[in-house]
């Protein structure tokens, strides 16, 4: 098992390289500069020669290796450099802002769980009646509806009905528990509802491959209860590629919700990430896809782990 | 002479847009009638409002975004300031009075006593001085955005703590806007000898509010300055600033979650707004000092030919599209290069003599296309790079079909606003679609846009070469007798809608809506002003 994990933490390591250089390339091919947007939009009046000593002063004069290597040098260093934008560490604006989208990619996952489990296993279990209609309807609906419309729909019905809208200034939930969560449970349900139709189709088609299998059948002509058929023997291996899809579903929400955080007004990264597009903050913009493509791949990894934990013949 | 407050006719910009509301005229709501005779400000309170970007600096004379100006006006002050509720008369803001000599080469200033910075030490004219030379002659390290303005500034000197004298190389028509430009902030001299880029990180200022803190791409917060130099002032207890997405900001409003908004709304937005708060919303609009415009490439074909720019002004149709882009977006009214219902702008007896502001519409497209037939471009296509957000997308919609009728092809190239910029500054462009703002109509900070690419490549984008307009913008900006002024104005724009190098299409609306709570905040054509919160109260 530890010659296993570390082959695996050995891949990632070109895989995170070649993700780091494609993305220095791709953006500096698009057209546009942070200079000039940051001088001359809304009518600044700047000269050419302040243009090029603010552009030698952020290092956009030098040599592309060179600026890659610098980047790469301060990554392995921890230091991430500043945003070209705001002027502030890397670091302080990505600090500032994964705690939100962390929180809540979990409390998607678990809103994700707890509805995808009970509603894909009764399902398989009840295959082809009504109920396993009216499941698929609603999961369908779940990977039909884009999370950021649900969201809206959810706002705009808290404010018909309840004349009320979330809170949108973020504070942690150490803080002030109850404001935490009237803030992020709107976008956690939304999000959260689409994630729980990936997972409950993914369970439903495993447990009814697995319960044909044979081993449940012998289960059954041994005498055991169906509960324990189902929950102790099905189950077990029909959760492995549900994990697969909780954890890369976990690990893109964490960037990913750029709609959603728009929607919500949610001070997270992937609103970061937009408008560091926008304003082609390159070294931000290179340190969140690197810090993203991290997190993506470790999560990976621990699916990984799980998956070889749990099924030892995918460690040959 | 000597000055009080600047003796011009009062141009009272708000209006209520209750007449206009289709839900007013069935009487399903009432919208507060703002501040009356009656009411008198309280303390206390926090002011909520949205601001819809990251300021990318704390330092005002560094930027020339609202997204620095909405949070960093509050705790500064400037030299003078457009009176509030009757812009554009100007006052003094640190300046208690001050004398312009006869040739108008002399400005002495005397600053109120007692003025304190927020850490305790004294605003002096010092600080005055080596704020306005950073200003005019920015150390290394630092980047005017406004160093244009002050070049007709030749010393400034203090003969005491509170007289500041500023001597003029020759006259500018326009420096006391200079001296009332919310941008001018005044920072401390000591701190500014200590690091000259000290604003760019500390918040530190002599204005209503102190800076409490900044949570980046979250929220801004400023606290009461007890010891503001005008008595009673600011009302409100502080006020908290706060980050919001467009999408987020409508429904955070009608949920009452923010008091206000500033910049402006488009009228969907305000119309949900106040259909969500009712009689708790209050409207303002007023023709913002913000215009659209279409630039053409005058170096390449073939917009090197007047004919073929001339034409496609002629195609659009301005009343007609300011009669219903209005409805669905913040285009408003027709004008030339200066806002319309200024003190400088064109009647519309005047504009109907402009090619493209004809009121006959038939005549002007066969005009446009005996111009484009003449000029060998019967067949014309070209490609017109846009940004990919509103009003720009309908506005680029507008000119497709506008064009189409005179047989012309528009590609509208919507693309993110840092390729836009990039195509602008490197010519890499047949014509783009383009808008100007400026915190005063006064015309040489407006017409700037407009004379030759060669005088002013930062914002004149056209590149064309015009001397005929430069005089124009070079006698007007010396010109102090007002109606002779606006008389030279008038043939700036006379001879630049004539050539067309660049042309106005429609003038944005500002609409504001806000909590009827919100009281004593002054409606301008600009959201650069009237910012600093300290008139502000809540009821």
């Amino acid at each position: 098992m530890i010659r296993y994990a570390l082959n695996r933490i050995a891949l990632m390591i070109p895989t995170l390289l070649g993700i780091a250089l494609i993305t220095f390339v791709m953006i500096r091919i698009v057209p546009g500069d942070v200079v000039e947007l940051k001088m001359r939009s809304d009518g600044g009046r700047v000269t050419q020669q302040q243009i090029n000593d603010e552009r030698t002063r952020l290092g956009l004069d030098k040599p592309l290796p060179e600026q890659f290597y610098l980047w790469m040098k301060g990554l392995v260093t921890f230091d991430f450099g500043h945003s070209m934008w705001t002027g502030r560490p890397v670091a302080q604006e990505i600090g500032g802002r994964i705690g939100l989208s962390i929180q809540v990619a979990i409390m998607a996952a678990l809103v994700a769980v707890l509805i995808a489990v009970p509603l894909g296993t009764i399902a398989a279990l009840f295959r082809d009646t009504p109920i396993d209609y009216l499941i698929r309807i609603i999961t369908i609906a779940g990977l039909a509806v884009p999370s950021f419309w649900l969201g809206m729909i959810i706002i705009l019905v808290l404010l018909t009905f309840f004349k009320w809208s979330p809170p949108v200034i973020y504070v942690s939930i150490l803080e002030d528990p109850v404001k935490n969560l009237s803030q992020l449970i709107w976008p956690s349900l939304a999000v959260g509802y689409r994630y729980a139709a990936v997972v409950a189709r993914m369970i439903r088609s495993s447990i009814i491959e697995v319960m044909q299998e044979d081993y449940i059948r012998t289960a059954r002509a041994k005498g055991v209860g169906e509960f324990m058929v189902v929950f102790k023997h099905a189950m077990r291996n029909a959760l492995l590629p549900a994990i697969t899809i909780i954890g890369l579903e976990f690990a893109f929400l964490i960037g990913g919700l750029v709609v959603t955080e728009q929607v919500f007004n949610l001070n997270g990264i992937g609103r970061l990430f937009v408008d560091a597009v926008i304003r082609n903050d390159f070294i931000l913009i290179q340190t969140i896809v690197f810090l993203l493509a991290i997190i993506f791949v470790s999560v990976n990894l621990i699916v990984d782990l799980i998956y070889g934990f749990l099924d030892p013949r995918t460690r040959m | 002479m000597a000055w009080d407050s600047r003796n011009e006719t009062i141009h009272s910009m708000t209006r209520r847009t209750a007449m206009l509301l289709p839900a007013l005229a069935l009487g399903s709501h009432a919208l507060a009638q703002g501040t009356g005779p009656s009411d008198k400000p309280q303390r206390g309170g926090t002011l909520s409002y949205a601001v819809t970007a990251e300021p990318p600096t704390y330092d005002l004379h560094q930027t020339a975004t609202f997204a620095v100006m909405h949070r960093l006006s509050p705790h500064y002050s400037t030299l003078l300031a457009y009176e509030p509720g009757k812009y554009p008369n100007i006052i003094g803001d640190l300046a208690q009075s001050w004398t312009i000599s006869p040739d108008l080469l002399t400005y002495t200033f005397k600053l109120h006593p007692n003025i304190k910075f927020h850490d305790g030490t004294a605003l002096t004219a010092e600080d005055v001085r080596v704020s306005y030379e950073r200003l005019r002659n920015p150390p290394k390290g630092v980047s005017s955005f406004r160093q244009p303005s002050f070049t007709q500034i030749k010393s400034i000197e203090t003969p005491d703590a509170l007289t500041i004298v500023f001597k003029m190389v020759k006259v500018d028509a326009s420096i006391m806007d200079t001296f009332a430009s919310p941008w001018n902030s005044i920072f401390s001299a000591e701190k500014l000898k200590a690091d000259p880029s000290y604003p760019v990180k500390t918040v530190m200022g002599s204005g209503p509010f102190k800076f409490v803190e900044h949570v980046a791409g979250s929220h801004w917060v400023g606290e009461r300055f007890n010891d503001y130099f005008k008595a009673g002032k600011p009302y409100l207890d502080g006020f908290r600033a706060i980050t919001m997405t467009p999408s987020a900001m409508v429904n955070a409003m009608a949920g009452k979650q923010i008091m206000a908004e500033f910049r402006g709304f488009t009228p969907n937005e305000r119309d949900r707004i106040v259909k969500a708060l009712g009689p708790d919303a209050q409207t303002h609009e007023s023709p913002w000092m913000l215009h659209m415009l279409m630039n053409f490439n005058c170096e390449k074909k073939p917009f090197d030919d007047p004919r073929v720019r001339r034409a496609i002004s002629l195609a659009l149709d301005r009343w007609g599209g300011s009669a219903n882009l209005s409805k669905v977006s913040q285009l408003g009214a027709v004008g030339g290069l200066v806002r319309p219902g200024s003190k400088w702008a064109a009647t519309e007896a005047e504009m109907v003599q402009w090619p493209g502001y004809g009121r006959d519409m038939a005549a002007n497209r066969a005009e446009a296309k005996r111009l484009l037939k003449e000029a060998g471009y019967e067949n014309l296509s070209f490609t017109l790079i846009n940004r990919n957000q509103q009003p720009y997308i309908t506005t680029g919609v507008f000119i497709i079909d506008q064009l189409r009728q005179i047989g012309v092809k528009v590609e509208d190239k919507q693309v993110e606003i840092a390729a836009w910029y990039s195509a602008q500054t490197s010519g890499n462009f047949e014509a783009l679609l383009d808008s100007f703002t400026q915190f005063s109509d006064d015309p040489t900070n407006v017409l700037v846009k407009y004379i030759s690419t060669d005088r002013a490549p930062d914002v004149a984008i056209q590149r064309a070469i015009d001397r005929e307009l430069d005089s124009l913008f070079d006698r007007q900006a010396e010109m102090v007798d007002p109606a002779e002024r606006k008389k030279l104005v008038r043939q700036f724009e006379n001879r630049l809608l004539d050539q067309a190098y660049a042309i106005p299409i429609l003038w944005w609306q500002r609409i504001v809506v806000m909590e009827s709570r919100v009281q004593g905040w002054t409606m301008s054509p600009t959201h650069m002003i009237y910012q600093d919160l300290a008139d502000i109260w809540l009821k």
